[in-house]
């Protein structure tokens, strides 16, 4: 052990993110402050201006299309959100939605591209599965170092660790998906001379649909799952209130804020899986 | 100009393809290399042409190397040596572009499994050539419908691929190739999935369409059967090797190995048919009331060469070509004694198909099916080659 000194990893990596944080500062200041805004406007002045009644009718509608016509999704929604609105949390709810909403949008924009190129090359396959699984083993506290780093704190920090976290399965699925497309189609469509473009878009891409939703509920999920931990960052929403019910040793308040969670986690997941299994048909 | 033209063409499976071709010159066979160097031999040497407006078909054994070469021809694969002539440019030398391009125009193919897109309908599956050429949502969707109207699907358009039977799905794999109106049409084998009625009523369907259409048609199949019932020309392939080409009666008749033995062997073991099932009714002259003028006019009306000669009791005595009639006729001689022929090729009524096809390659004259001394009916060539090939037994079933 005394032969090799302890190498100095934790200082490379601080090097490294040091160096990360001067260079791309005009990059990181340009989204911390604009897109910030953006997500406050959003949150804030946007949803908010909603009034909640009507936010729970739109959401009541939706469900009732997205479940095909049924009523348990209807009920439930209709009732959770009155709820939380019952427990004077409708506006960290609407931040904890709006954190999710960015993170997840984010997570696909950057995911299904991967996704793809992962497919069409085995060494970018090579090289990605790696860091997907690093970056899905590593503890999510990790990444609020980084985040703070380059974004201080508050909502773009969250929003940035919450991408990391939880875009790797929409990477994972996209990639999936259009590998599954069995080699008969892939040469059915190569036989009537398609471009690859036409031939994703044509074929690998709708028949890996289902598996990309799949791969995408994942994704919300663990956005949301990251809703606590952002908040150490100074993320505002629902995590915020659990983060203080801890500090303050308040458990009612605590528990009122998870239970919040819970039921946007549900209704979220309900959602995504039940657009995926009617288009999916 | 041959539609399609291949020549010398290879595909070896696995590392150092190029290697293992080597050891092809030195006359290996292909489980010896697979030993040696762990390389599959897909196709070896296959060299052909396919002339426009035919069915050339290309038989053998399942792993004999049909799907790789078929797939050689549009280049879904790529061939370890030789070279793909479509239309007189090689496929080879074509840059991506225009590969696109001569399977979009040119090459449509039909595949064993289907292949349909699930996810499509059965208007999108055969609107998808034209779609992926870029050609505009009406023109596209009226061809397409033309096509499956072609192939009696158009009541079905708004269906899914999985609504569909196997039969109708491989209709609609026909019509989504026809939808290109393609030069060449891929056929792997495309009916082998079918069930032995709709495969029939397939292959009665494709020759009809191939009537009015009359396109080059590449077709696969490991069925003998159907390769002689559809066949302009038929390949046999063994281990990647085009073994022998000919015509159906070629194949038949002059088997050019031991392999192409078996499996004409395996046909007539299959149909277990026997002389009586092929023959038909006999034109013949009566000995005892018709002399040369008379046999004369009877072989010119029916178009004979030669006519069996009989007693009134369909006694048979022999038989007379038209050349020695013609002659006696001049000669004015009154019977038919003189020029009677009697070393006639006969066969009992049970006789095997077999026997009968070993009999008839080398007889001038139809074979006489006797029972006893009587004639009962004559088999000619082209019934041996069309029962072989499966086709209606009952045509001749007016025998007496
Ligand atoms: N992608 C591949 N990699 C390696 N070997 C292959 C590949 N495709 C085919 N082969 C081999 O090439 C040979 C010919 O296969 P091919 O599929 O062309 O046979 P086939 O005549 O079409 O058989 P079937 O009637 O079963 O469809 C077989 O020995 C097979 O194992
Ligand atoms: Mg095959």
């Amino acid at each position: 052990m005394e032969i090799i000194p302890k190498l100095p990893v934790a200082e490379w990596i601080d090097k490294a993110t040091e160096w990360t944080t001067d260079t791309f500062e005009f990059l990181f200041d340009f989204i911390k402050e604009d897109f910030g805004d953006f997500i406050e406007f959003f949150a804030e002045d946007l949803l908010m201006a909603i009034p909640i009644w009507l936010f729970i009718a739109v959401i009541a509608v939706l469900a009732f299309f997205a479940s095909g016509k049924r009523f348990g999704l209807v009920a439930f929604s209709v009732v959770g959100l009155w709820f939380i609105s019952n427990q004077e949390l409708w506006e960290e709810l609407m931040n904890t939605f709006t954190l999710v909403i960015f993170a997840s949008l984010i997570s696909v924009i950057i995911g299904v591209p991967f996704g793809i190129w992962m497919a069409k090359s085995k060494t970018v396959q090579a090289i990605l599965t790696p860091i997907l699984d690093f970056m899905q083993t590593m503890p999510a506290f990790v990444y609020l170092i980084p985040a703070v780093a380059f974004f201080s704190i508050g909502m773009v920090p969250g929003v940035f660790a919450s991408v990391i976290f939880a875009t790797p399965p929409t990477v994972r699925f996209t990639n999936l998906g259009i590998r599954q497309v069995s080699k008969d189609l892939i040469e059915a469509s190569d036989s009537f001379g398609t471009t690859g473009m036409q031939k994703l878009f044509k074929v690998q891409l709708p028949m890996a649909k289902t598996t990309i939703m799949a791969g995408i509920n994942q994704t919300v999920m663990l956005a949301l799952s990251m809703v606590v931990i952002a908040s150490m960052i100074g993320a505002k929403g629902l995590g915020q209130t659990v983060i203080t019910g801890l500090q303050r040793a308040d458990v009612g308040t605590g528990f009122v804020a998870g239970l919040g969670i819970v039921i946007l986690a549900i209704i979220i997941d309900r959602f995504t899986q039940n657009l995926n299994t009617q288009k999916g048909q | 100009m041959p539609v399609i033209k291949v020549k010398n063409l290879s595909k070896i499976f696995g590392k150092n393809a190029k290697q293992a071709t080597k050891l092809l010159d030195e006359g290996l066979t292909k489980e010896e290399i697979l030993k040696k160097t762990g390389n599959t031999v897909g196709v070896n040497r296959a060299s052909f042409e396919v002339e426009e407006g035919e069915i050339f078909v290309i038989m053998g054994l399942s792993g004999s190397g049909k799907s790789t070469l078929v797939r050689l021809i549009n280049r879904l694969i790529e061939p370890t040596e030789g070279s793909v002539m479509i239309d007189g440019e090689d496929l080879a030398k074509m840059n991506k572009q225009d590969l696109r391009g001569v399977r979009r125009e040119k090459l449509s193919m039909v595949f064993q499994k289907f292949a349909l897109f699930p996810h499509r309908t059965i208007l999108q599956n055969a609107e998808f050539g034209l779609e992926v050429q870029g050609i505009d949502k009406e023109e596209r969707s009226k061809r397409a419908r033309e096509s499956l109207d072609m192939v009696g699907l158009g009541e079905y358009i708004h269906q899914f691929p999985s609504q569909l039977s196997g039969g109708m799905q491989q209709r609609v794999g026909l019509a989504r190739a026809l939808a290109n109106d393609p030069e060449v049409l891929l056929m792997d084998e495309a009916f082998s999935a079918l069930d032995p009625l709709i495969r029939k009523e397939m292959q009665d369907e494709l020759l009809e369409l191939q009537d009015n259409m009359k396109k080059t048609i590449l077709f696969i199949t490991h069925d003998l059967d159907e390769a002689l019932r559809i066949g302009d020309r038929i390949a046999l392939m063994k281990d990647g090797k085009i073994v022998q080409i000919g015509t159906p009666e070629e194949i038949l008749v002059n088997p050019a190995n031991d392999y192409v033995e078996k499996f004409v062997e395996d046909v007539d073991r299959s149909k277990v048919l026997e002389a009586q099932h092929i023959m038909k009714r006999p034109e013949t002259v009566d000995i005892e009331k018709h002399g040369p003028r008379a046999a004369l006019e009877r072989m010119r009306k029916e178009g004979l060469s030669s006519i069996y000669v009989v007693d009134r009791k369909r006694k048979l005595y022999g038989y007379v070509t038209a050349d020695d009639v013609s002659a006696a006729a001049k000669q004015d001689k009154k019977n038919l004694h003189d020029i009677l022929h009697t070393d006639v090729p006969k066969a009992e009524m049970h006789t095997s198909m077999h026997e009968i096809f070993n009999m008839i390659h080398d007889s001038p004259v139809p074979i006489a099916v006797v029972e006893g001394d009587k004639l009962k009916g004559i088999i000619v060539r082209g019934a041996v080659i069309a029962a072989l090939a499966g086709s209606e037994v009952s045509i001749n079933g007016d025998h007496s």
